[in-house]
């Protein structure tokens, strides 16, 4: 089998699971803006499997794509520091309102003008939305086949790919042709940590716009060592018809959002010494709840 | 009026749960909208299965059955639907948020173009006034999920796309036989016409349906922990705590991504609703997506060592203190009240 190139999509995304008291505002609502920004856990699942292909594959490489604002250049630093070739931000204000939809086409406009891959691995959903959908999406759009909820890369040959579904009540072992998305699951491997030597090499990548805004001292840097710059792609710099993106592209719209504020209502206290859980235990079997 | 349509997947020979709740769903929506309910039903030996829709108030029943289309596939199942929606163009069509629905659906809305909206927790009929175009939409199906890790609960719409598709849990929705001797018809596809040879690339090798376990729904009691058991022998502590009291252990998602616990123990959200007699949620902090799996439950009681965790907003009985401590004393206060 031939080098492989393999593209993850990946998302940074608002550590949502780690709602501290600083991301509360004083009326129980959450302050979402407060909450650090993070790589989203499954697309991190979906980088361990791409970067296993690559050990497997010699040759191989491995290129991060993320749509989001300039800041997200983050994640594709870290997952250079695992391991990755690199990564490509796509980020443009006329993407801005997005749904899964809109998100999906412009992806895949992206990957349009990458062109040149073999797998696309994607993590199974992004813990900010929860949807599960812009992977296969993403396929749809691209005319791809797509396995969705993968936990293993078991084994490609021939052109084609062999690999293990976790579902709700059992396993699937599937076989598909090359090119092909495929989302990964959580309870797939974790990703690898970061590499020392990694960290030495790419931690002064940077994107032009963060090159624009930084006071690099090293600017001949960018010329010398080529794999530093990230690249940076607009709309202006993909195929797309500007009425499937944002809003306008965006079948669903949002009517409301409301804040959920945990409302207090009356319950029994009881503390933990033996006469409260006595007499709990008594009151539980006499109306009938347990026993 | 334009039909909503329920997919409706087949477990073992039969109907799944989901699509069984969402036909019933799917039901209200039609009466409220004067409008048919019909199911797609796509698999082989499909014979008889429209009698188990049709109780359900289903009028018309699609089957498309052919040797090649189960176990599922995504292809075959996306052309199905996708040629039969532009044919019978539905208002909207529902989905089961089950590993078949959530790979299906962002598929099928991707190729026509519609808007699909994850995991509703509810469906709502309603208007829609659109300020910027000055334009008033009546009879919208209101989406309603939380997101952002559930600290929002948003209403989503899709004004002018059809049909408005959504997926719903198992478990979320109630199910309820409309009529036993209710009366729809049968359309048998002709497969060949609504797939072709490129949709069947993808290969299923080898697949064993272990059957789950773990059946919380089922249970009366279900015990539950979080993060803050601590780890993974501490949670030992609440099987032995389900076995006396004949309940199932859950969990949260936080103590399942500890590896306290095993993945279809989940409650929540993204994990199994569950309306037991009794939730004993034990170092669960109780974050709305938790909650959201088991706020119906008849009791609640809440063991948590932080006085203000949010799972005591909704608990009927708080008990402030160490779990690894007032476990066992449940444990012995229920033998000695029983004797």
């Amino acid at each position: 089998m031939k080098a492989l190139k393999i593209i993850v999509l990946a998302k940074q995304v608002p550590d949502t699971r780690n709602v501290g008291k600083d991301a509360m505002k004083a009326d129980g609502t959450i302050n979402r803006a407060a909450l650090p920004a993070i790589f989203n856990p499954e697309d991190l699942n979906a980088l361990e499997q791409a970067l296993r292909v690559k050990d497997q594959f010699p040759g191989s490489t491995v290129t991060i794509l993320t749509m989001g604002p300039g800041r997200a250049a983050e994640i594709i630093r870290e997952g250079m520091f695992r391991g990755a070739d690199g990564g490509i931000l796509l980020t443009d204000r006329a993407f801005a309102g997005s749904d899964t939809l809109a998100t999906s086409y412009a992806i895949s406009r992206a990957l349009k003008k990458v062109k040149d891959y073999d797998l696309i691995i994607a993590g199974r959903q992004a813990i900010d939305g929860d949807t599960a959908q812009v992977g296969p999406q993403v396929a749809e759009k691209l005319g791809l086949p797509q396995i969705t909820y993968v936990e293993e890369v078991q084994k490609i040959e021939k052109g084609k790919i062999f690999l293990k579904r976790r579902l709700e009540r059992g396993v699937e072992v599937v076989s598909c042709p090359l090119p092909m998305v495929m989302t990964v699951n959580g309870s797939a491997a974790d990703c690898r940590a970061r590499n020392a030597k990694m960290i030495m090499k790419y931690k002064h990548a940077k994107t032009v716009t963060e090159l624009q805004n930084s006071n690099e001292d090293y600017l001949h840097l960018y010329n010398d060592r080529p794999y530093l710059n990230i690249p940076e792609w607009t709309i202006s710099d993909i195929e797309v018809d500007h009425a499937e993106l944002g809003l306008s592209g965006s079948p669903t719209k949002v009517k409301t959002v409301e804040n959920v504020v945990l409302q207090a209502k009356e319950a029994k206290i009881i503390s933990s010494a033996d006469t409260d859980i006595d007499d709990l235990m008594h009151e539980l079997i006499e109306n009938h709840t347990i026993g | 009026m334009n039909n909503i349509f329920v997919y409706c997947e087949i477990e073992e020979g039969h109907v799944a749960e989901v699509s069984q709740e969402l036909m019933t769903k799917g039901r209200t929506l039609a009466n409220e909208l004067k409008c048919n309910l019909d199911a797609l039903v796509i698999g082989h030996k499909l014979d008889g299965v429209e009698k188990e829709i049709f109780p359900y108030g289903v009028d018309t029943v699609y089957l498309a059955d052919d040797k090649r289309l189960y176990p599922f596939s995504t292809l075959p199942h996306t052309s199905i639907i996708v040629k039969l929606f532009e044919e019978q163009k539905p208002q909207i069509a529902l989905m089961g948020a089950s590993s078949v629905g959530r790979d299906l659906g962002p598929r099928v809305s991707s190729a026509l173009h519609s808007g699909l909206t994850a995991d509703c927790t509810s469906l709502v009929i309603g208007d829609h006034f659109d300020k910027k175009q000055n334009k008033n939409y009546e009879n919208l199906l209101y989406q309603i999920r939380p997101a952002f890790g559930g600290n929002i609960i948003a209403t989503i719409i899709n004004p002018d796309c059809r049909p408005q598709m959504a997926t719903v849990r198992e478990g979320v929705m109630k199910k309820e036989i409309l009529d036993p001797k209710y009366k729809g018809k049968v359309v048998k596809l002709d497969v060949a016409n609504y797939v072709s040879d490129a949709d069947f690339a993808v290969e299923i090798i080898e697949r064993h349906m272990e059957k789950s376990k773990v059946n919380m729904k089922a249970a009366p009691i279900v015990v539950a922990g979080g993060y803050g058991m601590g780890s993974k022998e501490n949670f030992q502590l609440l099987f032995d705590l389900a076995e006396v009291l004949g309940g199932e252990v859950g969990a949260s998602r936080a103590a399942i991504d500890a590896g306290y616990a095993e993945h279809e123990r989940q409650v929540g959200q993204t994990g199994v609703t569950v309306r037991p007699k009794l939730y004993i949620a034990c170092g669960i902090s109780g974050q709305i997506q938790h909650r959201a799996g088991m706020e119906e439950s008849a009791q609640i009681i809440a063991i948590n060592t932080d006085p203000e965790a949010p799972i005591n907003s909704i608990a009927d009985y708080v008990i402030t203190g160490d779990v690894v401590d007032i476990i066992p004393k449940m444990i012995k206060y229920y033998k000695k009240n029983t004797k």
